[in-house]
């Protein structure tokens, strides 16, 4: 069985923001809450590099350890997903995550947040695939209809990646063994000087 | 003849040898710093590394990320935030997930059975004599209300919490997933509104009680005999003896504040503390919780079944006068030169009819 696997590859990535916007879109997420987001290191410096981030699927999801319902569960295909109907929005899941991926439509006084929202890698949730309440709750079912997620699909550079970690991970390499491992003999550096 | 040569064959083979050990060493040492003198010759000295030797420039990008360094993004909300990889998560889960609830849980387990066992081994602390049938006032009403508020809600904020932290390996096998769901959401929200009601009435607790703890030299003579938990002597004590100032200092003011504090990080996330102030505060808050717990334990047991006559001084507000002798004696002392008089049950009793009498009467004359 496949192992789905998120990767953004930074050389690439041009902060477009077309994978947020996609994901928006596709799910219906709320104002507020955003289940990808592009993070910029060194923004507006030389060397900036920009990475898009949303739930990694974690194979020992710390999020689903310190649950204190238990309401995570993983697919078939490595794909961490919860149950909306058991979450309490006690908020620990957010604690725990290192990547920032749960989010939750409220954030008020008494620890009162809502159900926790996430990144589905396009999966639904525990609802029957394509019914009104997995498209309410966690929007479509892509993985049903045999498609990756949209984030990825869209990403015009291909910086993005989704899918079978193997496949994802020989590709990745592919491009390493060609363009080199070092970007400074092919990017910014190399079209620009040391120096730029 | 003979003997002179063999003596200068053996010193002769003798210093073969030395001269070849010697020889070996110069040589071991000597013929691979031979390479680097033909380096030097044939290719210069120290040459540079090639470019593509050098470090990745975007290594440093990387490690930054690695430890949690934050960047820039676009996206708003409550719950977004700019870092990379969030290294308080891991932490926080492994103890939460790890000593927390394993020595956490084993010591709300040992510390019932270590009361049961001082039970059975030491028994009650009975009143040595009768019941005199006098009481006097030990608790006033509001001083009651409160306590009885206040340990209400400990209670419930204690079973709520317990149930947030150990249900899932509790409670989920009894009740089910769903089950155990639907209980936790109404639990959360009990606890979390509760808690600060808590907090306030553990506040008032703190002002209206602190001048009756303040520790003295009787306290030193309390502990010096064991409280006279054990054994048949009775140390003197004022109106609260050292181990209800024990309770009352490290329980109720130090634990209290403790766990108020970092519940209240907890329970109001909009002061925009981040997730690191607030794990750690759930660390804080949790074993501080657990430790009180078990402290509640000693003085629940203490207060009830562990001294006969001590119970009704919270509940009905008087307490026997022998009790009182027996374990508050100088506080006794002190009532009576207060000009309190102990008075007997039928004469409580009298002054309550009166009291209603007084009142009806009052009432139909208006």
């Amino acid at each position: 069985m496949a192992r789905m696997k998120f990767l953004c590859d930074a050389e690439r990535c041009i902060e477009c923001q077309a994978c947020v916007t996609a994901c928006k879109n596709e799910h219906e997420v709320p104002w507020g809450v955003n289940r990808r987001r592009v993070i910029v290191m060194n923004d507006g410096r030389p060397g900036e590099k920009s990475v898009s981030v949303a739930c990694m699927h974690c194979s020992d999801a710390p999020c689903a350890a310190v649950c204190p319902v238990d309401c995570f569960y993983t697919t078939a295909d490595g794909i961490v997903l919860h149950d909306k109907d058991l979450c309490i929005g006690c908020g620990y899941c957010f604690y725990a995550c290192p990547f920032g991926a749960p989010q939750y439509p409220q954030q008020t006084a008494f620890g009162v947040r809502g159900k926790m929202d996430k990144c589905t890698f396009c999966a639904g949730g525990p609802e029957i695939a394509h019914s009104e309440e997995e498209l309410t709750k966690y929007g479509t079912n892509r993985i049903a209809e045999g498609k990756l997620p949209l984030c990825a699909e869209m990403c015009a550079t291909k910086a993005l990646l989704a899918g079978d970690g193997d496949i994802v991970a020989d590709i990745y390499r592919k491009r390493v063994m060609r363009r080199g491992g070092r970007p400074q003999t092919w990017g910014w550096q190399a079209a620009y000087g040391q120096d730029a | 003849m003979s003997a002179e040569s063999e003596l200068k064959r053996r010193q002769r083979r003798w210093r073969s040898m030395l001269w070849s050990l010697v020889a070996i060493l110069v040589l071991s040492v000597a013929l691979p710093s031979l390479g680097y003198v033909m380096a030097q010759q044939f290719y210069g000295a120290e040459r540079e590394f090639s470019e593509d030797r050098a470090t990745n420039p975007r290594s440093d990008m990387w490690r930054d990320a690695r430890e949690g360094q934050g960047g820039f993004t676009t996206q708003t909300g409550p719950y977004v935030t700019n870092t990379l990889i969030s290294n308080v998560g891991e932490n926080w889960r492994q103890i939460r997930t790890g000593p927390m609830t394993t020595w956490g849980g084993w010591f709300l387990i040992a510390v019932p059975i270590v009361i049961v066992l001082f039970f059975l081994v030491f028994g009650r602390v009975k009143l040595e004599e009768e019941r005199s049938g006098l009481t006097v006032r030990r608790w006033r009403a509001y001083e009651r209300a409160l306590h009885w508020f206040t340990a209400a809600s400990f209670i419930i904020l204690a079973i709520t919490g317990l149930s947030l932290l150990f249900g899932r390996t509790v409670l989920i096998p009894l009740f089910g997933p769903q089950g155990f769901a639907a209980y936790a959401q109404g639990a959360m929200y009990v606890h979390n509104f509760l808690g600060p009601v808590f907090s306030v009435a553990l506040l008032a607790m703190i002002v209206l009680w602190i001048r009756h703890n303040i520790p003295n030299r009787t306290d030193w003579q309390w502990f010096k005999q064991g409280g006279g938990i054990v054994g048949k002597r009775h140390p003197s004590a004022g109106r609260l003896n050292a181990g209800e100032k024990v309770w009352f200092w490290l329980g109720v003011v130090v634990l209290g504040i403790v766990v108020s504090v970092s519940g209240f990080v907890l329970d109001f996330p909009i002061f925009g503390q981040t997730r690191e102030t607030m794990a750690i505060a759930q660390v804080v808050h949790a074993v501080a919780a657990i430790i009180w717990i078990g402290f509640f334990f000693g003085h629940a047991y203490i207060g009830t079944i562990g001294t006969e006559g001590a119970l009704e001084g919270m509940t009905r507000g008087r307490v026997d006068v022998n009790w009182a002798k027996q374990h508050h004696d100088l506080w006794y002392e002190e009532v009576l030169s207060s000009g309190e008089q102990p008075v007997s049950e039928e004469a409580l009793k009298k002054s309550k009819a009166d009291r209603q009498a007084g009142t009806a009467a009052g009432q139909a004359s208006h």
